[in-house]
């Protein structure tokens, strides 16, 4: 007797009772995430969305105003600067932060027993508590009497004004932000320890010097994790808040009413047009902004990607 | 989900409080029918951090034992307190500095108190003038005043001696002498300021400065900023050359920023600083930690020579959508009523005596309780220089002015502090940057009007 069998259908496999008891149980297990994400980030996105159309104080309802907020943002010379200045940051920062955590990284990698001890030492500034680490480097940055002027001042160099030159205000707080550059280093020595060993091996039977197997191997095989901390580090540069809030907009104790216009990141704009000066609805516009040059950058960084990230086992 | 667009977020989580809220004071200035002197009654911005407060919460709370007093301790913060009204739950009283009620009055977030001072028979007349202009907006009270804060010019004598001066050769009348006698009094060797001369405190204090050159940054009622009057920018542009002659705003400020006014290595006591405007507490805490200081305290003076101060300080105001609107009035009353600010200057005077320390006397918003203060109950410390200065605060408490409520108050003060700030760091020039100010504070206030 002849039998017919029913070809399965490419690429679509039936799912067993079990596997979709199995299915059942994982979106019961993911429903507290997605009704957190609902609730406390898409819903409230969706609602800045709406708000960035209205004239809005927090305290009266909103007022619709259609395109007026996203007009204001184009004119007001605030939030051109503050733009500026937030890329200039991101711009000194991320590099730099890349830079000298693959290099912390990559002599961590050499020191041996000692290694847990180091990195505990290079992580822990990322435990400070951002408020305090404003207020640290404000000492440290003082003209006459901060520890880094002194350090200069050994050297002969008379050391700049740094919380109050508007040409040196950015590099102090870039300074500063290199502060927490822990958890980079974490990373890439991670990635490190997980390029084979074989692979210097060869390099070396190659005739390879130090460069080319950094060049050639090391590079290649933790390009997955700096293009992952390319994007973070960028992500969270564009949106710097805390540090620089504390240090020159936030501390009346120890600043009194000075700030610094070449301080003015983009989110601080945005905190004191909604929460000072009661203009959530201009500073909903202004977060719509933001996330929009941040998807744009995003989107060209993985664009790029393509080119330079090697991920273990893809087809090349 | 760190900082990733928290402001978008938090402005999405108001907006979804308030459409499931029904909006903010729906229920009109009675609030929920409370009866008068009972229920729960909830503060914001106020702390039990001294025996001024205690012992006035506690006479409030002995008068008034049907009441259940919820004090949220901590300092007022704007994201708190606006969060708390987009949510339809506001606390019903707020204690907050003068200069934010009139921009919280225009948009309807804290209630009127016409009627709670006529219903608690609050003698207005009571509190300081200064204070009430700041805390009524376009002729209608919204907050009661409580400290009142003013400046005097400090002088430390043992400077002026060593440079050969006497407190009656620092003549702040004089601004033509002003940048002489700083560079006599100043130290600056080798590139390194060692000595404050004269500290003119801008931006914070430049609406005194302009007002002494016979100039008010801001009309009357608020509404109109007044930045580029050539007497404002003569102000400035005074204040900044005493910065500047003595080393520039970064080694000023870098110096400045050493400062511990809070302890017994202060200027004063370290030589640091010779002559500076400055609120009347740090007297107490002269008094405290330096009390062999050669300390002068002379009123600050106009043009003309004729003493001025400015004002400022803290105020309570009635939330609108209080649930518990006469409670809170009956709070406020008593808080800032003579006989509670005496017995809590009493307990002052206690707790210096037990410490052993001078009584230099509690600074009010009312009147009539400093003059019950100082004549019943403050005595000279018997150290001359601190009893002539108690003196001139007390004169200059009568004479102060302050900056009016306005409507767009914040931006106001950004606009010119803003303008301050980039003369200071040499990004602009005085008029320059006062012309941009007016343009921002005109539009912010332009829009504020509405």
């Amino acid at each position: 007797m002849a039998t017919t069998v029913t070809p399965p259908v490419p690429g679509r496999r039936r799912r067993t009772p079990l596997a979709r008891r199995e299915a059942r149980w994982a979106y019961v297990f993911l429903a507290p995430w997605i009704v957190g994400f609902l609730v406390f980030t898409a819903g409230p996105m969706i609602a800045s969305l709406w708000l960035s159309f209205t004239e809005y104080d927090v305290i009266n309802a909103p007022r619709w105003s259609g395109l007026d907020n996203y007009r204001q943002l184009v004119s007001d010379p605030q939030v051109a600067r503050s733009l500026g200045n937030t890329v200039y940051y991101a711009a000194l920062h991320v590099p730099l932060v890349m830079l000298i955590s693959l290099g912390l990284a990559l002599l961590l990698k050499r020191v041996g027993r000692w290694q847990g001890f180091f990195r505990t030492v290079f992580y822990l500034p990322v435990m400070t508590p951002a408020v305090a680490v404003g207020i640290l480097f404000l000492l440290l940055l003082n003209t006459q009497d901060g520890l880094i002027n002194r350090g200069l001042a050994l050297l002969g160099i008379d050391g700049p004004s740094w919380t109050t030159d508007p040409d040196w205000v950015m590099p102090g707080i870039v300074l500063m932000s290199l502060w927490s550059l822990g958890s980079t280093v974490i990373i890439y020595l991670a990635a490190l320890q997980n390029v084979p060993r074989d692979l210097y091996e060869a390099a070396d039977l190659d005739g390879a010097g130090a460069w080319a197997r950094f060049r050639h191997v090391t590079l290649p095989m933790i390009s997955g994790s700096l293009f992952f901390t390319l994007i973070v580090n960028t992500i969270a540069s564009l949106q710097m808040f805390t540090e620089v809030y504390t240090m020159y907009f936030g501390n009346r104790q120890t600043q009194g009413s000075f700030n610094s216009d070449a301080a003015s990141f983009y989110v601080i704009h945005l905190f004191r047009e909604a929460f000072q000066f009661l203009h959530m609805g201009f500073a909903s516009a202004m977060a719509w902004l933001l996330f929009l040059i941040i998807l744009i950058i995003t989107a060209v960084q993985v664009k790029l990607s393509s080119r330079f990230v090697y991920y273990e086992g893809e087809d090349r | 989900m760190s900082r990733r667009l928290r402001a978008t977020a938090l402005a999405g989580a108001l907006t979804l409080a308030i459409s499931g809220c029904g909006g903010v004071g729906g229920g009109g200035d009675s609030g929920g029918g409370a009866t008068k002197g009972s229920g729960a009654l909830s503060t914001m911005g106020f702390g039990l951090s001294d025996e001024i407060a205690k012992t006035r919460v506690d006479a409030f709370k002995k008068d008034h034992p049907d009441v259940q007093l919820q004090i949220t301790e901590g300092a007022f913060d704007e994201q708190q307190f606006l969060s708390a009204v987009a949510s339809g739950n506001p606390p019903d009283l707020v204690y907050m500095d003068r200069k934010l009620i009139g921009t919280y009055a225009k948009r309807g977030s804290i209630q009127p108190l016409t009627d709670c001072v006529e219903k608690q028979k609050i003698d207005l007349g009571q509190y300081r003038q200064a204070a009430k202009d700041q805390v009524t907006l376009d002729g209608t009270v919204y907050g009661i005043p409580e400290f009142s804060q003013v400046r005097v010019l400090y002088l430390n004598e043992a400077l002026l001696k060593q440079a050969g001066l006497t407190a009656d050769d620092v003549n702040v009348a004089d601004w033509a002498s002003l940048p002489a006698l700083n560079t006599k009094l100043a130290k600056v060797s080798g590139g390194r300021l060692s000595r404050i001369g004269i500290d003119p405190k801008i931006p914070e204090f430049l609406p005194m400065w302009a007002k002494a050159n016979g100039a008010e940054m801001i009309s009357a009622d608020g509404a109109k900023a007044n930045l580029t009057d050539p007497k404002v920018v003569e102000a400035l542009t005074t204040g900044v050359k005493l910065i500047q002659d003595q080393g520039g705003w970064g080694k000023f400020k870098s110096f400045r920023d050493t400062f511990d006014f809070f302890g017994a290595e202060n200027p004063l006591a370290k030589n640091q600083i010779a002559a500076w405007p400055m609120e009347e507490w740090f007297l107490n805490q002269a008094a405290k930690n330096s009390p062999k200081a050669e300390l002068v305290v002379k009123p600050f003076v106009d043009r003309q020579g004729k003493p001025l101060s400015m004002s400022n300080g803290q105020a309570w105001v009635v939330t609108k959508g209080a649930k518990n609107p006469e409670a809170a009035c009956a709070f406020v009353k008593q808080m800032t009523a003579t006989d509670t600010w005496f017995a809590a200057a009493k307990a002052r005077a206690e707790a210096r005596k037990a410490a052993n320390l001078p009584f230099t006397g509690v600074w009010t918003g009312n009147t009539a309780a400093d003059k019950k203060i100082f004549d019943e109950l403050y005595q000279p410390t018997g150290n001359k220089r601190f009893d002539d200065a108690v003196a001139t605060i007390r004169e200059a408490q009568d004479i102060a002015f302050a900056m009016p409520a306005s409507p767009a108050g914040a931006e106001f003060d950004k606009a010119w502090t803003d303008a301050v700030n980039r003369v200071l760091s040499g990004q602009a020039q005085p008029a320059e940057a006062l012309a941009r100010a007016q343009q921002e504070a005109t539009a912010a206030l332009d829009k504020a009007a509405g």
